[in-house]
């Protein structure tokens, strides 16, 4: 079964073990500046949202890759960045309408969630479950549950 | 190793900016933090010396764990000589500021010296630098926090700012760090103006490696806060209610100092505490809780952010409050309703922003208040001093004026700004000032809670119930009950509380914590980051030996054995109603035990053998 990372910001606290679960795998120390999963907080409006690469099927950045460091990993369906490929040209972080594809200055090379490989350590480290790795095609299963109880007329 | 090893020295007089190596040997006896920066800060000032004068240095201070993924590994410290006490002051914050600082590089910051004009100083990793601040200068810790973030173009940036109020004097101010977490009490914000620096703004891309056994650290940290998760308070009740929680049990135990500590029940509790906030109101629908939010690597996340109704009439012509922020924790709470007899969970919500928007301790500013309502009700104060305002208890609207006035350090917000204890010289009646050393109470009656009374009597930085929490045992039973209304066998229970959370504290990590944890969860998480045996044993001695530290720094500063007692009111007027009914605090039968088990002599001054025991600086 192919999985998808699953986000329900109302359940973050904006405690950031996410980005320093992140940083420690992919880079070596805890350091958040570095992670690949961000975590906005908007103050004024009391929320806290974790936002990440969705790993597109027909990934804009892994189309605009011009010596094809972008791949497909066929096993979770991540797009994955071959570091010794990459140029550092950063045409990838133009093409991504999203902005979760970065440029890593110390490395002169891009940077994207690769899920891990299959086990996000994000996922892992989030204490409220505003994280989750879930059927990839049913991400919206929650939701219709929730949606469901209320539909549920039997005590009226 | 998780210290970074080294620090920076920042000289304001003369603007001179040098980074230093971290002294090992110390961060192995004094761990770090709290601990650490007061070792410091007694090998470089006279105790003795003015606390707003150029000759204190103020030190911003992480310990080995923060900026770990640890849970609540992300605290700091500020630690100097407080202006309000003339103790050694050491303010504790989360947020996300400390962490960031060990991001860029450096354990510490050490200030010393005043600028001429107003400054702020920037830190991009290893570059520091001292830049003008006039524009900054009269402005809110909120102003100034957007002027920064507009002129640095980086919204990840973390800023540590005062307000107004440590501009004109306040002398209990704070230092405001991520728009609403504080470094509060003893007016640390105070020193902070007192040498021109308004602001200190970090940005850390380094990151923080070097934990010593990095698996092992995994998983013991793993199983530390799988212990969170699963106990009834950091697991559910600090998420769900905050540290407001607490409101109701401890009005119900009748420890819940009430107007000015008059009392020890409030009948309005109920309107202000944890279970209100979650309350729909009239007009919106909406409660005052909008949700929970974290401090850096926390997964309790304590935090409240709230609204205020839009319709209430502190707010209803200023938009600009209509946002979420910090809202009420319990220790504002109580000084800002039950002291002050409100019970309009509205208007206490205004104020704790206020408290935040300009940086005052909202402990200490709601305890003052009461004094002056208090001096009110005498005739001590009168409306000549107001300026027409009816300071009673109970008024939510001279809460709010008394709460502007103070912020911007105008009119009778000048004389608020004292505190509590030399308002009330100032006026006649010292007798009326609900303090320890200068220093107000926080929110738990001693008549009630008798643990507390000692704790507040002793404590290094006057009363505070930070430095022995026996409120744990005494009412929640952790780790072990013990009758609230007993004062024997407390004076082992203080000194066991105040020794860990000295340990605690210069670890890094969060004092709300240990609801759950004790030193056994705690000291591995010690050991696995850092190099040298960490023991829960260890982690205990290094505490004690800081708590010394601590109080021989004061005793050099002229503080004795006398300062160590509390106001009459609360060792002679009994509480009125509940269970602690017809209840005083017996200070004195607790005390003499104490300073035995600290070996101190009977008259509460260190002696040279106990300061030897501990290799204390001479
Ligand atoms: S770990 Fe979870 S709760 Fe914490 S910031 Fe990340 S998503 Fe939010
Ligand atoms: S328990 Fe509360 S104060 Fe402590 S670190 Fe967590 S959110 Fe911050």
């Amino acid at each position: 079964m192919q999985k998808s990372l699953h986000i329900d910001p109302a359940k973050c606290t904006g405690c950031l073990q996410c980005e320093s679960a992140c940083s420690l795998v992919n880079e070596g120390t805890v350091n958040p500046a570095k992670s690949r999963i961000k975590v906005f907080s908007f103050h004024d409006e009391g929320r806290f949202v974790p936002y990440t690469c969705t790993q597109c099927d027909e990934a804009w950045c892994m189309q605009a890759c011009p010596v094809d460091a972008i791949v497909l990993n066929p096993v979770n369906g991540s797009k994955d960045v071959l570091s010794d490929v990459c140029v550092g040209c950063k045409v990838c972080t133009i093409a991504c309408p999203f902005g979760t594809i970065n440029y890593n200055t110390s490395t002169g090379k891009v940077v994207k969630c690769d899920l891990c490989g299959g086990d996000p350590e994000c996922v892992s480290a989030c204490p409220t479950q505003a994280i989750t790795y879930v059927d990839a095609n049913a991400t919206g299963l929650d939701k219709m549950r929730a949606w469901a109880m209320k539909t549920d007329n039997a005590g009226a | 190793m998780s210290w970074t090893r080294k620090f920076l020295r920042v000289n304001l007089t003369s603007g001179a900016i040098t980074e230093e190596a971290l002294n090992m040997q110390w961060a192995h006896d004094y761990l770090g933090q709290r601990g650490l920066a007061t070792r410091y800060l007694v090998d470089e000032i006279d105790p003795a010396c003015d606390a707003l004068g150029p000759d204190n240095k103020m030190i911003m201070t992480t310990g080995p764990l923060t900026g770990t993924i640890a849970s609540t590994g992300g605290r700091y410290s500020v630690v100097c000589k407080s202006p309000l006490t003339g103790t050694v002051a050491c303010s504790n914050s989360g947020g996300f500021f400390g962490a960031e600082l060990k991001f860029a590089g450096w354990d510490m910051i050490i200030f010393e010296g005043k600028a001429a004009t107003p400054m702020y100083l920037s830190i991009e990793d290893d570059v520091a630098t001292l830049l003008p601040a006039d524009d900054l200068w009269g402005k809110t810790v909120w102003e100034a926090d957007k002027m920064l973030r507009q002129k640095h173009q980086d919204p990840q940036t973390k800023i540590a700012c005062v307000g107004r109020s440590a501009e004109e004097g306040c002398l209990y101010s704070a230092i405001v760090n991520d728009l609403h977490r504080a470094a509060g009490r003893s007016g640390v914000g105070t020193v902070m103006a007192s040498k021109n620096l308004k602001a200190v703004i970090v940005r850390g891309t380094k990151g923080l490696g070097g934990i010593q056994d990095p698996k092992r650290f995994l998983q013991v940290t793993k199983d530390a806060k799988k212990v969170l998760a699963d106990n009834a308070v950091t697991g559910q009740g600090l998420p769900a209610y905050g540290t407001q929680v607490l409101m109701n049990v401890i009005n119900e135990v009748g420890a819940l100092p009430t107007r000015n500590m008059r009392e020890t029940q409030f009948e309005g509790a109920s309107n202000v505490g944890g279970e209100a906030m979650h309350e729909p109101r009239k007009s919106d629908g909406k409660p005052n809780l909008t949700t929970n939010g974290a401090c850096f690597s926390c997964t309790i996340a304590c935090g409240r952010i709230s609204t205020i109704d839009r319709t209430h009439f502190s707010v209803k012509d200023k938009p600009e409050y209509w946002i979420n922020s910090g809202g009420l924790e319990y220790e504002a709470a109580w000084a800002l309703g039950p002291d002050t007899g409100v019970d309009d969970i509205d208007a206490l919500t205004y104020v704790n922003f206020l408290c935040n928007e300009d940086g005052m301790d909202p402990i200490s500013f709601g305890s003052t208040v009461a004094a002056a309502m208090e001096l009110f009700e005498t005739g001590a104060i009168t409306t000549e001093q107001t300026g027409g305002v009816e300071l009673k208890f109970g008024s939510a609207e001279a809460l709010c004026w008394a709460a502007e006035m103070t912020a911007k350090g105008e009119g009778f917000g000048i004389d608020l700004g004292l505190g509590s204890k030399r308002l009330c010289e100032k006026y006649g009646k010292p007798e009326l000032s609900m303090t320890v050393k200068g220093q107000e109470f926080p929110a738990y009656d001693p008549r009630g809670i008798q643990g507390m009374g000692l704790a507040y009597a002793t404590a290094n930085r006057g009363a505070c119930h930070l430095r022995g929490y026996t409120v744990a045992s005494e009412i929640l039973g952790i780790p072990e009950k013990t009758d609230p209304l007993e004062s024997d066998g407390k004076a082992g229970l203080v000194k066991a509380f105040q020794d860990a959370t000295a340990a605690v504290d210069s670890a890094g990590l969060c004092v709300f914590t240990t609801f759950a944890w004790t030193m056994d969860d705690i000291a591995p998480q010690v050991d696995a980051a850092c190099e040298g045996d960490w023991s829960t044993e260890r982690m205990m001695e290094v505490g004690e030996r800081i708590w010394n530290l601590e109080k021989d720094f004061n005793q050099k500063a002229g503080i004795t054995g006398a300062d160590d007692t509390l106001p009459e009111r609360l060792l002679k007027e009994a509480a009125n109603t509940g269970p602690a009914k017809g209840r005083v605090n017996e200070l004195d039968k607790m005390l003499p035990e104490y300073y035995q088990l600290r070996g101190y002599s009977t008259d509460g001054s260190m002696t040279d053998e106990t300061r030897q025991k501990w290799a204390l600086p001479s």
